[in-house]
């Protein structure tokens, strides 16, 4: 009985230690660091944004309309007098959960296509020509469409950036299904008597989880831009909401005056998407178990 | 073979046909053997003869489409597996039938650790506990002679022959009955095959079971086999004891395969070659399959089939004229 608990243990110890040795790797990634700590900036920022300023992000001061960036007001204020750092850093919530629910959900359901059409090759044509018409599809266009449809709003766009971007996550899951699925020890799996379930869940998932993260990522910041694209053209995010493209389409009108008002949140978004990118690439890389060394 | 034993593996009439792109592959046409307690039969060919697909056929997995099990029986202590529901064959790979494929470096998942892969043979079929399941498929890495503080590494972290023998824990993880090993030594070097071909004879002792080896290596089989088929164009055209086939070579098909061996006694420059190629199997040849490549071949073996004859008891022979080619 003793040998069982130390058994146990042991399991506990060294599962943990697989995940472990990704970390590991990724910390030792400097571009993926680099890309970890810009986004915990980004993400500590939008969390703490009430302790990083005094301002509320509608808050309107009249005397402190276009103001460049000073000390009372890091980034400058707005054409209502709106203190700009204050927007930014509560924009960073819309974008951040906006990007982490559509990508979340677009790679559930894509995860889910791929997998169905790549093993069960008898629904493959069905959901791969399905597929390709949401694909063939521009996605602003189909962005501007739906929300069109449906009414300008968050949650409508968000429907709208979930949609467009599952066939991605559903064509590369798909194409890594069918190399994974073709190899022997799929069907060693078999031969021992695995289900297809089971064969599923133990052998094709973990083999092809390390493209859907990285997609992941990618897809995160496609869906910033888009946001920000849609809520620009007014499709999305309405005002008065700090969403960090209602903010550029807001400053577009003074931008020959007062710079700050459209290029600073733009630059928010550039580093935003900068930072997910590196970690993206640096995720690939520690994913990669034939990198192990 | 032995008449008074009721065989733990039975194939009547195996035919499997592949249907690509308008042209049918005939893999296996009318294969028959039976496997016994305790015994080993190895199933000789050349690449392209049908072995893999009758080891698939076996398990039922034959990749379909495009192959199709036509006719023919698969009994397994008298049930026909052929017939059986999709859930009961599941109950059936692994526990009473289990396979070793032929390239270990890809018969393993890469990304899970090799002691899990034993332990979910066990999971598959044994109602036990998650604990009682790790104890167990570590003992069956100790009996292939891993150490079991090795459970969990990945397959990248093993040699060719530590990841073929993980592979044969695996298969042997719910002791089967039967163990059908898919040309198990041919992707290692000649000294680890001798390592791995001494293991799966201990193991095989010890759990009593049955085996069928696939190869086209003949010293494989003299090694550890008891009876032997040899397959040509997915047909059996000669099969006995090992004692049969290799001092009694009948076809003249397996007398070029013994042919084609060098002789360690005599300075030869070049191997004796059976010639020509293996038929194409979606175009066979009339008659016997083997009469384009045979030089005994008369007009009757190019246009009606042997018969199996028997030679002896347990030697059978599909032949025309095997008295005839004895005699020179």
């Amino acid at each position: 009985m003793k040998g069982d608990l130390t058994t146990t243990k042991n399991i506990k110890r060294k599962q943990g230690s697989v995940g472990r040795q990704v970390v590991r790797r990724l910390l030792k990634n400097k571009r993926a660091m680099t890309g970890i700590i810009i986004l915990l900036i980004v993400i500590l920022g939008s969390i703490f944004a009430p302790l990083l300023t005094s301002y509320g992000y509608a808050e309107q001061i009249p005397r402190d309309y276009f103001q460049f960036p000073s000390k009372n007001h890091l980034l400058g204020t707005d054409n209502f007098g709106r203190d700009i750092w204050s927007r930014v850093l509560y924009g960073g919530r819309y974008t951040l959960f906006i990007a982490f629910t559509v990508t979340f959900f677009a790679a559930l359901i894509g995860t889910l296509v791929g997998i169905v059409a790549g093993y069960f090759r008898r629904l493959d044509s069905v959901l791969m020509r399905i597929t390709d018409i949401f694909m063939g599809l521009p996605q602003m266009m189909f962005g501007v469409s739906v929300v069109a449809a449906l009414g300008p709003n968050m949650r409508n766009m968000m429907i709208a950036l979930t949609i467009s971007a599952i066939p991605e996550f559903a064509r590369i899951v798909r194409a890594q299904v069918l190399t994974v699925k073709d190899q022997e020890f799929i069907e060693a799996a078999r031969s021992i008597g695995a289900s297809d379930l089971r064969i599923i869940r133990h052998h094709i998932l973990p083999n092809v989880s390390a493209p859907i993260i990285v997609q992941f990522t990618l897809c995160s910041v496609n869906t910033i831009l888009m946001s920000a694209s849609l809520s620009f053209v007014g499709m999305g995010v309405q005002p008065p909401a700090p969403e960090w493209g209602l903010m550029i389409s807001e400053g577009r009108a003074y931008l020959r005056d007062y710079w700050h008002i459209a290029i600073l949140p733009g630059v928010a978004i550039m580093i935003t998407t900068l930072g997910m990118n590196l970690l993206g690439d640096g995720l690939r890389d520690a994913l990669d178990p034939r990198l192990k060394q | 073979m032995d008449t008074h034993e009721q065989p733990v593996l039975e194939v009547k009439d195996l035919v499997v046909r592949y249907y690509v792109e308008g042209s049918v592959v005939e893999a296996v046409n009318g294969i028959s053997f039976s496997l016994y307690k305790g015994k080993t039969l190895g199933l000789i060919g050349e690449t392209g003869a049908g072995k893999t697909t009758t080891a698939l056929s076996l398990l039922r997995l034959v990749p379909d489409p495009p192959g199709v099990i036509e006719s023919g029986e698969i009994l397994y202590k008298g049930k026909n597996v052929l017939s059986l529901p999709e859930k009961e064959v599941r109950q059936y790979r692994g526990n009473d039938v289990a396979m070793i494929f032929q390239d270990p470096m890809s018969s393993l998942n890469p990304v899970m650790h090799v002691g899990d892969q034993i332990r979910e043979s066990i999971e598959i079929h044994e109602n036990v506990s998650k604990y009682e399941a790790l104890d167990r498929a570590k003992r069956m890495l100790e009996s292939v002679e891993i150490p079991s503080s090795r459970y969990y590494e990945y397959p990248h972290q093993f040699s060719g022959g530590m990841k073929q023998r993980v592979v044969i824990a695996m298969a042997l993880a719910c002791s089967p009955q039967v163990l059908i090993a898919d040309e198990p030594t041919t992707a290692l070097d000649v000294t680890i095959q001798a390592q791995v071909l001494d293991m799966m004879r201990q193991l095989i002792d010890e759990y009593k079971m049955s085996m069928l080896m696939i190869t086209h290596d003949l010293g494989v089989v003299a090694e550890i086999c008891d009876f032997v088929a040899i397959i040509y164009a997915g047909e059996i055209v000669e099969s006995g004891t090992i004692e049969d086939i290799f001092n009694n070579t009948k076809h003249p098909y397996t007398i070029g395969l013994f042919n084609s061996l060098p002789d360690l006694d005599s300075p030869t420059s070049r191997l004796n070659a059976i010639p020509g190629l293996m038929p194409n199997p979606s175009d066979l040849p009339t008659g016997c399959r083997f009469h384009p490549r045979c030089q005994h071949a008369t007009t009757l073996c190019s246009t009606e089939k042997p018969h199996k004859e028997d030679v002896s008891a347990t030697h059978t022979v599909s032949c025309w004229n095997y008295k005839e080619i004895e005699r020179q």
